[in-house]
């Protein structure tokens, strides 16, 4: 058995600390919405007293967890609910093999490869209705779900030819893109650099691939475990050279920070190494302006913008650093939404069985947004943002984005 | 009075009396049997929940060695369905002798235990949590066996073949006429109704409280109640059971029994089979010697600790006092030949294991008496369908997600949580049983029985069967309040860590929210620690 590991062991052992108090339920979104998902309190400790290694299983009702973790912040007892459930369907699905949508799903790179190759050409299936019927009634990817546009330019292929702004930077960066940036949203990376730069960086871009996340929430923990397995060795040379990692997308620095040790239960000096010097790049800004003590100015900017901290930060702990230092940006008004999550958790809301769950949980969060009507949604997680767009209609950048167009000209 | 016939009646509604009624129907006997709770509300109720492979008692004692085996392979075949093929191993921790696995493996061999010593790494990887240090491995054929699935099933099948269960009657005296026992006076303890049953041949199966059947002969029978203590682990930490691999003793087998897995036990004699209440350091000793075997056992949620007593009988009376030296072996005592008093044979001693062979050599000895010759067949005959298969864990997880699938929680929602047991499941079981008592549903359906201990299903399932069997609210708290008392019982001694937070849970529940012990009178029913214990 390659799934479950000494260390998983841990994670499914905490269910014994459960005391049934419903804290945990009563805070998921997923089974706020839904009769087809008992909540995490029953998928997470409850059926783990049932689960056996050996026999056969028909573990379905786990599926419906979306991953976003906030049942495992505020059981008040210690049990990592979300950790277990991620555990238990990559079981199931070992049993029973990945469907090919998921399997899909769970390799942005490769597609991203070929997608951008072909750009834009590359991007008009996914704009034909009959097209989309098909591929939902093929392999279950729902007809209406949002995806993105690949781009033309990867933006790796753009920081090769960039001029960096800061050689001799006095702190060394390297900055993890992710799939996302790469092939979908060179925008965001070129913000990024261009942020890290102005306040006196050494920018990287270490040799990377995808986190391995996708793969990880799709079940496919062993071939997670490769991808994390490969980043750790790509990174581990920078660390040795002070550099810190710094990402801009919440769900791969959260993967680094915490999935490869708790959920794909690596284990060794490596893998702590990296989870400790992994930031989010507004977590990083924040350090770096208290640390330095100092006090950047920004160019005005009049708007009314809308900013969604999607779940996964919260897991982070580090409170919402981005709107310490949108704060700074004078003349911009923002809100900063009240809802749980958005709803589509990465991939989980494109499958056909589940969009409508996802929709459902997102419409809190798409109702404010319609109440405030701001000119942008800014929220730090592709997904999220895909999804956002196109549920609303509102235009959704990530927050970093923004900070760049406020750097003094 | 109102009056009954029965040619066979038998005493107990544990594994020995059931076997033995059905054995009896089974023979062609009219058969009646009494029980004065509920199935397997004595010893068996209480017991370790191994099927022994007979490799405990190989070097000790092979005669039950050889006997468990050989029952073994057959109940695997006869109640397939409350017997998990776990498979059981013998190991060598660092604090047991090396050398005594090789007196064990030719002993095993002697007697016919099949046993195969096998590289440690074989069940270490499996058991990650089983002390890495264990150095020898011998793989037996021990089984995990429920029961109140068992008994369950051997009821169902009795009445199937045309005998008569009667449950909560108890045999209040014997009618003996011409040095012979003639019948058996009753009591229906629900409705205090008394009444007498005309019988020729009486079947005492009552466990460590065949004495008070044999007095009522007018005979004296020495049943030493011998208090075994377990601890049931709220979560699995074996998948397979564990022996420790040295002469038999206190605390060295840990049993993986449904969501659970039971170290235990104790043995000290005590005065009675109806008081004995659990030690701390018993609690103390158990959790110490789990953490031989499991490095760490003590940080582990303990759920609930509880007592059977071995019913023991001592022939010598009044010789020696510590009880697992006295036999292990069953006997059948001839009242006729010991007393003087015919028509009444009593079972003593034996293993939940033997519970077949037991009732075998009974009805053969009832048979001699009553002048017949009829061969037994319980051996060869499945008490379930054919192609019934072995219970395994994920079972109760997979039943109810397949019906969820075409449920939803609306139309047939979880009343226990903690042990997935739905309201279909409830409300066949209340219909079934007839009882308002909740720990009867709880025996069959597994209700209460996890990590909340009746927290958050109790007042559900009460309310339910209030509405069934149409209970005045009076009574609806008053079982309430004995379901939750019972449940309080088993977790007194283990007042620490999640255990204490769960118990404040429920008693908010219970007592600050549905103001429970308001409603009831506390005076005889003690629901949660009183200021005085507290
Ligand atoms: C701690 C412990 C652990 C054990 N572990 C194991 C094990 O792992 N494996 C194994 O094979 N064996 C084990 N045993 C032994 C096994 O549990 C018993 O041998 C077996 O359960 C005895 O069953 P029984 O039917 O004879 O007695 P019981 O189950 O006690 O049945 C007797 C019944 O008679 C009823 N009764 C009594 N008086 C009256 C009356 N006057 N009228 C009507 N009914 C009456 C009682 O209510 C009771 O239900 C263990 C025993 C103990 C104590
Ligand atoms: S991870 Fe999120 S969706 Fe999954 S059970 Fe927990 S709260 Fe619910
Ligand atoms: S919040 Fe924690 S303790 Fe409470 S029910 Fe959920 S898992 Fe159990």
């Amino acid at each position: 058995m390659t799934v479950i590991d000494i260390s998983s062991l841990e994670t499914t052992l905490s269910s014994d600390q459960c005391i049934k108090c419903n804290i945990c339920t009563a805070s998921c979104p997923v089974a706020a919405v839904t009769d087809k998902f008992p909540g995490p309190k029953a998928v997470g400790p409850q059926m783990q007293r049932l689960r056996q290694p050996s026999a056969p299983s028909y573990d379905k009702s786990v599926d419906f967890c979306n991953g976003c973790g906030v049942c495992s912040l505020v059981c008040p007892h210690g049990v990592q609910i979300a950790e277990m459930n991620a555990v238990a369907r990559a079981v199931q699905m070992d049993r029973d093999g990945v469907p090919l949508r998921n399997k899909m799903l769970g390799r942005p790179e490769p597609l991203g490869k070929i997608g951008t190759l072909t750009a834009p050409f590359s991007n008009l299936p996914l704009a034909l209705p009959p097209l989309r019927w098909a591929m939902e009634k093929t392999i279950g990817i729902h007809r209406k779900a949002p995806f993105p546009s690949f781009t033309g330019k990867r933006f790796r292929k753009w920081f090769k030819s960039h001029a960096p702004e800061n050689l001799i930077g006095r702190r060394k960066v390297v900055y993890f893109h992710g799939c996302s940036t790469n092939y979908y949203e060179p925008r965001v990376g070129k913000a990024v650099v261009k942020v890290l730069e102005h306040f006196g960086c050494k920018v990287s871009i270490a040799e990377q691939n995808c986190c391995g996340l996708p793969m990880q929430s799709n079940g496919e923990f062993d071939a997670a475990r490769e991808l994390a397995k490969s980043n750790i060795a790509k990174l581990m040379p920078y660390i040795r050279e002070n550099y810190v990692i710094v990402g801009s997308s919440t769900s791969c620095t959260l993967a680094l920070k915490h999935d490869y040790q708790n959920i794909l239960g690596l284990q060794g000096r490596d893998v702590e190494m990296i989870a400790k010097n992994t930031f989010d790049i507004f977590e990083f800004l924040d350090d770096l302006f208290t640390e330095q003590t100092l006090n950047p100015q920004f160019r005005r900017i009049k708007d009314a913008v809308f900013y969604h901290p999607p779940c996964q930060q919260r897991s982070h702990f580090m409170g919402q650093p981005a709107t310490k230092i949108l704060r700074r940006i004078p003349g911009l008004s923002f809100e900063v939404s009240t809802a749980d999550c958005c709803g589509v958790a990465g991939t989980y809301g494109l499958k056909a069985e589940k969009y409508q769950i996802s929709r459902d949980i997102g419409e809190t969060l798409f109702a404010q947004i319609d109440r405030h009507s701001p000119s942008r949604v800014l929220c730090d997680s592709e997904t999220c943002r895909w999804w956002i767009e196109g549920h609303t209609d509102v235009e959704s950048i990530h927050p970093i984005e923004l900070i760049a167009d406020a750097l003094p000209r | 009075m109102r009056k009954q016939f029965t040619e066979v009646l038998v005493i107990g509604g544990g594994a020995t009396g059931l076997s033995a009624a059905r054995d009896a129907v089974m023979r062609g006997f009219k058969t009646l049997l009494l029980e004065k709770g509920d199935l397997a509300h004595g010893t068996s109720g209480r017991y370790h929940g191994l099927l022994h492979s007979g490799g405990r008692y190989v070097v000790s004692d092979p005669h039950s060695a050889r006997d468990c085996i050989a029952e073994n392979r057959i109940l695997r075949k006869i109640i397939p369905s409350a017997i998990e093929n776990t498979d059981g191993w013998f190991v060598t921790t660092p604090e047991d002798d090396p050398a005594y696995a090789d007196t064990f493996l030719a002993a095993c061999k002697a007697q016919g235990v099949p046993a195969e010593e096998l590289n440690v790494d074989v069940l270490l990887n499996k058991e990650r949590l089983l002390n890495q240090r264990i150095s020898r491995t011998i793989r037996v054929p021990d089984a995990a066996c429920d029961s109140f699935d068992a008994t369950h099933i051997l009821a169902h099948d009795i009445k199937a073949r045309g005998a008569k269960v009667l449950l909560r009657h108890e045999v209040i005296g014997l009618e003996i006429r011409r040095q012979k026992v003639c019948g058996v006076n009753v009591r229906n303890l629900l409705t205090d109704e008394e009444f007498l049953i005309e019988t020729s041949m009486v079947l005492n199966c009552s466990g460590a409280w065949a004495g008070n059947i044999a007095a009522m002969a007018g005979g004296f029978l020495k049943v030493t109640p011998g208090k075994g203590t377990m601890i049931a682990m709220n979560t699995r930490l074996v998948n397979t059971v564990v022996n420790r691999c040295k002469l038999p003793h206190d605390g060295d087998i840990l049993v993986p029994v449904g969501t659970v897995s039971v170290i235990g036990t104790t043995d000290i004699p005590v005065e009675s089979p109806d008081q004995y209440p659990i030690e701390d350091w018993e609690v103390e000793f158990l959790l110490n010697e789990g953490e031989a075997l499991i490095p760490g056992f003590k940080k582990f949620r303990a759920l609930r600790a509880w007592a059977g007593v071995r019913p023991l009988y001592d022939p010598t009376a009044g010789g020696k006092t510590e009880s697992r030296d006295l036999t292990r072996s069953h006997a059948v005592i001839d009242h006729q030949a010991r007393d003087g008093v015919g028509g009444l044979l009593t079972m003593v001693g034996g293993k939940f294991t033997t519970m077949r062979l037991m009732a075998q050599d009974l009805v053969d000895e009832a048979c001699k008496q009553l002048r017949t010759k009829r061969p037994c067949t319980t051996a060869e005959t499945p008490a379930e369908a054919p192609g019934t298969k072995h219970y395994y864990l994920a079972q109760r997880l997979n039943r109810w997600e397949q019906s969820h699938a075409q449920h939803t929680a609306l139309t047939d929602p979880i009343i226990c949580e903690c042990e997935l047991v739905p309201e279909s499941k409830v409300r066949a079981g209340i219909e079934a049983s007839q009882s308002k008592i909740l720990n009867d549903l709880r025996r069959d359906t597994r209700l209460g029985m996890g990590p909340c201990q009746g927290g958050f299903c109790a007042y559900r399932a009460n309310g339910i069967a209030c509405g069934m069997l149409a209970q005045t609210p009076e009574d609806a708290h008053t079982t309430l309040a004995q379901f939750l008392q019972e449940r309080w019982k088993g977790q007194r001694n283990l007042l620490w860590d999640h255990n204490l937070r769960q118990l404040e849970l429920d008693q908010n529940i219970y007592r600050n929210l549905l103001g429970l012990d308001h409603t009831v009178d506390t005076a005889d029913i003690e629901l949660y620690p009183t200021e005085k214990t507290a």
